[in-house]
């Protein structure tokens, strides 16, 4: 065999940090997702979208091996370090928290490291925050601080759920900023979850859209036309939407 | 002022259920399962009747029926299209009252159903002490071992299996440990009781705490604080000693929610 072409695959398959087979989930008689194969790589940034309902918070998890699917496979590559932001965390008011303690938390027992959680609250634009309650921090901040306990565990992969739902458009973009920033540092590989098209960062290698199952995937650019992305979000979402996607894709680009 | 010896059992049995408590109590409090707790402390009576019938030993008969609880609670939230307030509801005040029905129907046992509902402190004996050290030890071991890992599925338990906890497995050995509390404690307080041990010297410590450890800490303080007095009444005014328990620490929760609360 060409001593090349082994190096390429073996790089390849370290490359690649999940993939899935065949995944079909049901709850109960509802089929939720079916026929989904997905990989993602390091480097790589995959937005999925799809109208609610369509099963992309079901695939993460299942992606994330939170969930077992009904069928099909899911490897991770070995000692995969994932850094997950949940798409809403709710934290009791009587549990005394503190923004340092919550990234802390964030960290294995052994390597308590404050220099660590100094940095990345520098970095995110926390670190004015970190004494105080993680209750009291506003919407953007939470966002924040739950993007700095994903990226604590230096993780080869990011997974976030919705990162920007329920924020001002200010804060939008600066999350996405950093996001792309630290993604860019770390070079690891970024799944995002979006609820809608003008939603998705313009830095998305790969966007998939899924309803049930993969309708179509594609960069930005390429899905805008697609006849099976019009048919499905065409008619829910209002027409300017995509348009005022193209319009923000032109003026960054 | 002098004890006599009684007394001097009667509190250290009560301070030990009290201490029992409050690891688990603090936890009911910031995960909001206080109905949950409540739930398996009613079902228990439903224990003890199974118990009687089978003759197995109660503690372990309780620890059965509140596995069945979980489990039913379980199904019935994939299943019953009910919000899961509605179905510990349920779920609670069936057992109770299932409970209530089966000993009833065991007519050659005399039991003082009272003792049960709201505590007996006069029928503890030695052997229920030596179960409350051993659970003692048990629950050291359980909260040193897993502390870090309990506050994390606290936070959020999806988050927390992202980052390699055993989500499920933690939940149901805390559950367990729960249900072993509420049958030691319960002679202490009583199963209508005994959720107001676990989620009131907690609450009370809120005010005083600016971290998880702290809360902890001050829980232990309020709790003694509480078992201690109550009992001291109970014995000078002749009051019964569970209701008396949780009415003084009801009055230090009252008197702390005049301080300004902590962050």
């Amino acid at each position: 065999m060409n001593p090349n072409q082994t190096s390429a695959s073996a790089n390849l398959t370290t490359d690649l940090l999940i993939s899935a087979h065949q995944i079909q989930h049901r709850f109960g008689e509802n089929q939720v997702l079916q026929d989904i194969d997905f990989q993602i790589h390091r480097n790589q940034i995959i937005t999925l979208i799809g109208p609610n309902g369509a099963g992309k918070s079901t695939l993460v998890k299942i992606l994330l091996k939170i969930l077992k699917p009904t069928q099909g496979q899911v490897t991770h590559h070995q000692n995969l370090v994932i850094g997950f932001m949940p798409q809403k965390i709710q934290i009791d008011p009587t549990l005394p928290l503190t923004v340092k303690r919550f990234l802390q938390l964030g960290l294995k027992k052994a390597e308590h490291n404050t220099t660590q959680i100094e940095t990345i609250a520098q970095e995110l634009q926390i670190a004015s925050h970190l004494n105080q309650a993680v209750q009291s921090l506003s919407g953007g901040e939470m966002q924040r601080v739950l993007l700095a306990r994903a990226l604590i565990r230096n993780p080869d992969l990011l997974v976030l759920d919705e990162p920007v739902q329920g924020i001002d458009l200010q804060s939008q973009s600066q999350i996405y900023q950093l996001i792309h920033e630290q993604q860019q540092k770390r070079q690891c590989g970024v799944l995002m979850i979006s609820h809608d098209l003008h939603l998705v960062m313009k830095h998305t290698d790969e966007v998939i859209c899924l309803n049930q199952h993969v309708c179509c995937s594609g960069t930005v650019q390429s899905l805008r036309d697609h006849p099976s992305f019009i048919a499905q979000f065409g008619t829910d979402l209002p027409e300017h939407a995509l348009y005022q996607h193209h319009h923000d894709h032109c003026k960054h680009g | 002022m002098t004890l006599d010896p009684f007394m001097l059992y009667a509190l250290s049995a009560g301070l030990l259920a009290a201490w029992l408590a409050a690891p688990l109590g603090v936890f009911v409090v910031w995960q909001r399962q206080a109905y949950f707790g409540e739930t398996l402390a009613h079902s228990a009576l439903l224990g003890i009747g199974l118990g009687l019938i089978l003759q197995i030993h109660l503690t372990l008969a309780i620890l059965l029926i509140s596995f069945l609880i979980v489990i039913s609670l379980h199904q019935l939230r994939q299943s019953a299209l009910l919000a899961t307030d509605t179905l510990l509801g349920i779920l609670a005040h069936g057992s109770l009252a299932l409970g209530l029905v089966v000993i009833s129907l065991q007519d050659n046992i005399q039991l003082d159903i009272m003792g049960y509902l709201f505590g007996d402190i006069l029928s503890v004996h030695r052997e229920d002490l030596y179960w409350m050290l051993g659970l003692g030890l048990l629950l050291l071991m359980f909260f040193y071992r897993n502390w870090h890992d309990l506050l994390n599925l606290t936070l959020n338990t999806e988050l927390a299996q992202v980052e390699g906890i055993k989500v499920k497995a933690l939940q149901l050995q805390m559950t367990l440990l729960l249900a072993l509390v509420i049958a030691v404690a319960m002679k202490i307080v009583g199963i209508l009781l005994i959720t107001s041990l676990l989620i009131l010297p907690a609450a009370t410590a809120r005010r005083l705490a600016n971290t998880p450890e702290q809360m902890l800490g001050y829980t232990f303080f309020t709790a003694s604080f509480s078992v201690a007095t109550g009992l001291i009444l109970s014995y000078y005014l002749d009051l019964p000693s569970g209701p008396a328990i949780v009415v003084s620490a009801m009055a230090l929760f009252l008197v702390l929610l005049l301080k300004p609360k902590k962050a």
